[in-house]
């Protein structure tokens, strides 16, 4: 029902996000999506790998501290108007929106987005209930 | 059981008259036979005579280790060698070693001090001691081992090493008491375990564990691991070796001082001024019994607080806080001092937060800015920024509250703190002084 998701903690330092695509390339881990919060000092790195548990081993062992988060894949409808529907039904089911960025790959004629929710069951059945296709792991590596 | 109840019990007014009068008689012996004390107190412009209270003590110059280190080998020495029955001598591992000497009274006092230490960490005459301190010229074997024998209980000089042979020893002997560095006794625990021998089977009742800075985590753990109650003992060589200080089992909150031999003072360590109790800063101590090596004011660079409230084993001596660092570590940030012990505690309490941290201290313009670097593991990560941001926060409010001194907080990668070999570096001082 959900996607799993990997972060990584890393210092903003030059290099750092070329590291772990370096460790992620050499583990033969494909990134099917990424993105990146950071602030003055740190940085977060979000992403969906087609093997979350090598990717997490091979970081690991490279001394990353790597944490995993179920988040929400979703279609869009890719027209104007699309994205701001699900995110006006979020709303007014009072589900906050954590982060969310693009998948790259679209999903048939939808494009497709990563959610991070702070209630996620509810989020689901509330996208589900309104015709929101929901991707689950298996279906976003066939993508 | 309390070994000296005269003295260990003593109404403080009687107390302080007896330290008054051996204080007086041990500054005129130092004056006299020792040139290094003569030159201290000329220099400040003192005699012996001045001294008529204890507050007085307060107007004589500290002695410091690197006094000690100017004066090897004997030039500290009180007596004449003819006097002299013992040498022990500190490892010197950061510098000259610091030489000290004994009479047959000194060691004998020592001995009392130890009994009296066994004593109140649990030991009886009847008990068997298994005593693992080295023996050498470092005072932790030979000092309990004194002790020991001036109790009446058995004692097994097993030192330190050999370690399957020491299991051996204690499943075939049975001791009692287990008296070691807390270190080793946690690598007794697991040598043991190796060799499948376990610590619960065993006889052991107390024990008396120190040589070397320990926390409360510490004492939980060596006291589950070796099922026994566990004590910390606190001395130097430079003042007499261990027997300074005991922590008594039924309570196990600050270790008490032998005040008839020893005057603490707490001082603050960058301006020398005298703390009331309670407060945390230097340790420092006076002998007003020892005859070859007298010390007076003398440094120790360990980090406590004294305590005088009454205590439930029955003994009126002050209370030292368990040392929890040492000056030497000390930084000064905007008028506060700091140590690095301090803010590991404020993140040890935090739940989940690793104590893996660095000082680096900087000065922007006139003003110290410390900032602390704090590693993240999977126990604080979190794929929102917000939960991480609030992490660094709270953690400047914590130290701020503790400590009250600003911190910037800065949350780096594991690892990212330099280990020189295993060891962390725990400050960078960036400051150009």
């Amino acid at each position: 029902m959900w996607v799993k998701q990997i972060s990584v903690f890393l210092e903003n330092k030059s290099g750092r996000i070329a590291e772990v695509t370096g460790i992620l390339s050499e583990a033969g881990v494909n990134i099917r999506a990424l993105a990146m919060a950071d602030t003055a000092d740190f940085g977060v790195l979000r992403l969906i790998v087609d093997n979350t548990l090598k990717a997490e081993e091979a970081l690991k062992a490279n001394g990353f501290t790597v944490g995993k988060t179920d988040v929400v894949a979703a279609e869009v409808e890719d027209r104007p108007g699309g994205l701001h529907r699900i995110l006006t039904l979020l709303h007014e089911g009072h589900i906050n929106v954590e982060y969310m960025y693009a998948f790259v790959q679209q999903s048939g004629d939808n494009a497709v987005m990563i959610f991070r929710f702070d209630q996620i069951e509810k989020a689901v059945a509330l996208l589900r209930q309104n015709g929101v296709t929901v991707i689950d792991d298996d279906r976003i590596n066939q993508l | 059981m309390i070994f000296d109840i005269e003295f260990e019990t003593m109404p403080r007014e009687a107390l302080e008259s007896i330290q008054l009068r051996r204080l007086q008689a041990t500054l005129e012996r130092a004056y006299a036979t020792v040139p290094f004390y003569r030159k201290q107190f000329e220099k400040a412009g003192l005699k012996p005579g001045d001294i008529r209270s204890l507050k007085d003590l307060h107007q004589v110059p500290f002695t410091t280790k690197q006094d000690l280190r100017d004066n090897y080998p004997f030039g500290m020495f009180a007596v004449p060698m003819d006097n002299v029955v013992r040498i022990h001598a500190s490892s010197g591992t950061t510098g000259q070693p610091t030489v000290v000497g004994y009479t047959a009274r000194d060691i004998n006092t020592w001995a009392t001090l130890m009994a009296r230490s066994l004593s109140a960490g649990g030991a009886t005459r009847g008990d068997i001691i298994h005593n693992a301190y080295g023996y050498g010229l470092f005072t932790g074997g030979l000092g309990v081992h004194y002790g020991a024998e001036k109790l009446g209980a058995s004692v097994i000089p097993v030192s330190g090493g050999n370690t399957k042979r020491q299991i051996v020893i204690m499943r075939d002997f049975g001791p009692t008491i287990l008296t070691a560095t807390p270190s080793y006794a946690l690598h007794l625990a697991e040598v043991a375990e190796e060799m499948g021998v376990s610590f619960r089977d065993l006889k052991f009742k107390y024990g008396i564990f120190g040589a070397e800075p320990w926390s409360e985590k510490m004492r939980d753990e060596i006291e589950r691991k070796l099922g026994l109650v566990a004590v910390d003992i606190y001395g130097l060589s430079e003042v007499i070796g261990p027997g300074v200080a005991i922590e008594c089992h039924e309570a196990k909150k600050g270790l008490h001082i032998f005040e008839d031999h020893f005057i603490p003072e707490i001082i603050d360590p960058a301006t020398g001024d005298v703390l009331p109790y309670g407060q945390s800063g230097e340790l420092v101590f006076t002998s007003v019994t020892k005859e070859a090596f007298p010390v007076i004011r003398y440094r120790t660079r360990d980090i406590s607080a004294l305590h005088a409230e009454p205590c439930i084993c029955g003994r009126t001596l002050v209370r030292m806080d368990k040392v929890s660092g040492r000056t030497d570590d000390m930084l000064i940030i905007r008028g506060v001092n700091v140590f690095p012990s301090q803010i590991e505690s404020v993140l040890m309490e935090m739940e989940g937060v690793s104590p893996h941290y660095q000082l680096v201290v900087d000065r922007e313009g006139n003003l110290d800015t410390l900032t602390v670097r704090v590693e993240v593991d999977e126990h604080v990560f979190s794929d929102e920024v917000k939960r991480l941001q609030d992490l660094e926060r709270r953690i400047s409010k914590n130290i701020k509250e503790y400590l009250g001194v600003s911190a910037k907080v800065k949350l780096v990668e594991p690892k990212a703190i330099a280990r020189s070999e295993g060891k962390a570096i725990r400050v960078i001082d960036n400051r150009k002084l």
